[in-house]
């Protein structure tokens, strides 16, 4: 899933701090699943908007609306109707949803309410981690199922460098060491011999260093 | 001399059988030539080649292939270094066709310290390629004489090709295997990490020996003596795939007050001695971190003087 967490109360209500109409809109997909972006945080987000707006004497009208999903045109369609009666609109759904919305609503104005973090996964309930680069070329079958790319520091294809130290990495004893994962399981699975290979430079082509991605699926493609 | 692939002093000094020793001189934090110009004036001499450090541990500097520079006009040959951090294959390989037009003709390929230890911890990296992909990158430049593209290149840079290793860092049982992968990748020379824990560097180049690395490749023992208890503490604690034994610390802390530089010296000067005879070691990496003026004393008192004019 793609992994955000929110911006800090502060940073938001100086956002809005000039609007007093103003709607939250959540997402269902990943956000809700990481607890960040939900009905229920919609929830809490209006909430504290409401009263702290309330401590300095000022009327706010906030509303809220959970989507099924904000990257998809069809759900992000259902605003319609209300969104033209707010002043500001904050979507804590991930970096794509702040973006669906102003493309389908150009007169609105669309703040952020979360920050994007990465592709992961939850490592047990409240940690989560990253796991993909999404350089659009997959290679982790070289590396025994783990990621270099996205999970060692350096994104080293013939590591480990020599930082690694104890499992971790040298940028910090919060950082598993990737390539320690690798060579183990490698060894242990008594493929020494693959690690040996020399991996060449890898195309960033796909990856987003050759510039903003698009997919075309002829076949879904009315 | 069309059998040398560089024909650099340092490949010279170790085709000729010599046991080698070379330096290492990190360039100023800001444009002071005359700083640096004294600084790698101490190794002047003493050592076979002087390392010139990119950026070393992410801290902005003046440019290692500018400082090299320098040091060629000061009579001293320059082992230029290169990180993967801060620059793409394209900066890569148009830095490798300057610095050998420049006339420098050593280049030691590295990964580069993750910009989050340095002074601009906010920068973005880069990391198109890898260490392992550097050396292969300079050997194929160099002996097919193409870009990484595959295009023509029209005039070859001749380096002499060097890598590190870190026979400390982890997994152990890894290190050799990835030392074998650089000498295969195109290394011509490894400096390994600064060696304290002898008897892990022994065993770390037994399993070397065993595999014949040292017929392919010339191996340099990194030694870099302890200036202070504090100094050894920082090595031991704060930086990493660094090794450094309780009883080098006890020796040092026993050396007594205003003895234990001389005491760290002591220790890297046996060090000297037993590389000089250790199989597999063909030379002294000695990297006396901001402690150059010592380098001619350690030279001198390791036996090593005078370098060998080849």
């Amino acid at each position: 899933m793609i992994v955000a967490e929110s911006k800090p109360i502060k940073e938001l209500l100086e956002m809005v701090k000039d609007f007093n109409r103003i709607l939250v809109v959540g997402c269902k997909g990943c956000v809700t699943v990481c607890n960040v972006g939900g009905a229920k945080e919609v929830a809490i987000l209006a909430s504290s908007i409401r009263i702290s707006r309330k401590k300095m004497g000022r009327e706010i009208e906030v509303g809220e609306h959970t989507l099924e999903r904000q990257c998809d045109p069809e759900y992000v369609d259902e605003l319609k109707d209300m969104i033209g009666g707010y002043e500001a609109v904050i979507s804590i759904a991930c970096g794509v949803g702040p973006q669906f919305l102003s493309e389908r609503y150009p007169s609105s104005k669309i703040f952020p309410g979360v920050n994007t973090q990465f592709m992961g996964g939850a490592e047990e309930h409240g940690i989560w981690s990253e796991r993909c680069a999404g350089c659009g070329t997959c290679v982790v079958h070289y590396f025994g199922g783990l990621c270099p790319i996205a999970r060692c520091s350096k994104s080293l294809l013939n590591g480990p460098c020599g930082g690694s130290s104890n499992g971790k990495c040298e940028i910090s004893k919060d950082v598993e060491c990737i390539w320690d994962l690798i060579v183990r399981k490698m060894m242990e699975q008594d493929r020494l011999d693959e690690l040996i290979e020399f991996k060449p430079p890898k195309s960033w082509m796909t990856a987003r260093d050759g510039g903003p991605r698009r997919m075309i699926r002829e076949e879904l493609v009315k | 001399m069309s059998e040398y692939k560089s024909g650099s002093n340092l490949e010279k000094v170790l085709r000729a059988g010599h046991f080698a020793f070379t330096g290492e001189c990190g360039p100023p934090q800001g444009a002071n030539v005359e700083h640096l110009k004294e600084k790698a004036g101490h190794l002047k001499g003493c050592v076979d080649a002087v390392n010139v450090t990119d950026n070393q541990t992410a801290v902005v500097r003046m440019s290692s292939w500018a400082a090299s520079i320098i040091l060629l006009q000061e009579g001293l040959e320059p082992n230029f270094q290169m990180v993967c951090r801060d620059r793409n294959r394209l900066a890569i390989q148009s830095d490798i066709l300057g610095v050998y037009s420049l006339g420098i003709r050593n280049m030691l390929c590295l990964s580069g310290d993750h910009q989050k230890f340095g002074n601009h911890p906010e920068a973005k990296n880069v990391f198109d390629i890898d260490s392992m992909q550097l050396i292969h990158t300079v050997k194929t430049m160099r002996d097919e004489g193409k870009f990484l593209n595959g295009q023509d290149i029209d005039v070859s840079p001749e380096l002499f090709i060097g890598a590190a290793s870190n026979p400390f860092a982890e997994p152990f049982d890894f290190r050799v295997y990835r030392l074998a992968k650089k000498i295969a990748a195109g290394a011509d020379f490894i400096q390994t990490q600064c060696i304290y824990n002898m008897d892990k560097f022994r065993e770390f180049i037994k399993r070397a020996v065993d595999m014949g690395l040292h017929e392919k490749c010339y191996i340099l023992a990194g030694v870099t003596p302890m200036k202070s208890v504090g100094m050894a503490l920082y090595m031991a604690k704060q930086v990493p795939g660094m090794d450094v034994p309780d009883t080098l610390i006890k020796r040092l802390r026993g050396a007594g007050k205003g003895n234990v530089a001389e005491e760290g010296i002591r220790f890297a000067l046996e060090q000297i001695e037993e590389f000089k005879e250790m199989e597999g070691v063909a030379g002294v990496h000695l990297m006396a971190i901001e402690w150059e003026h010592k380098v001619p004393e350690i030279a001198e008192r390791a036996g090593v003087l005078p370098r060998p004019t080849v």
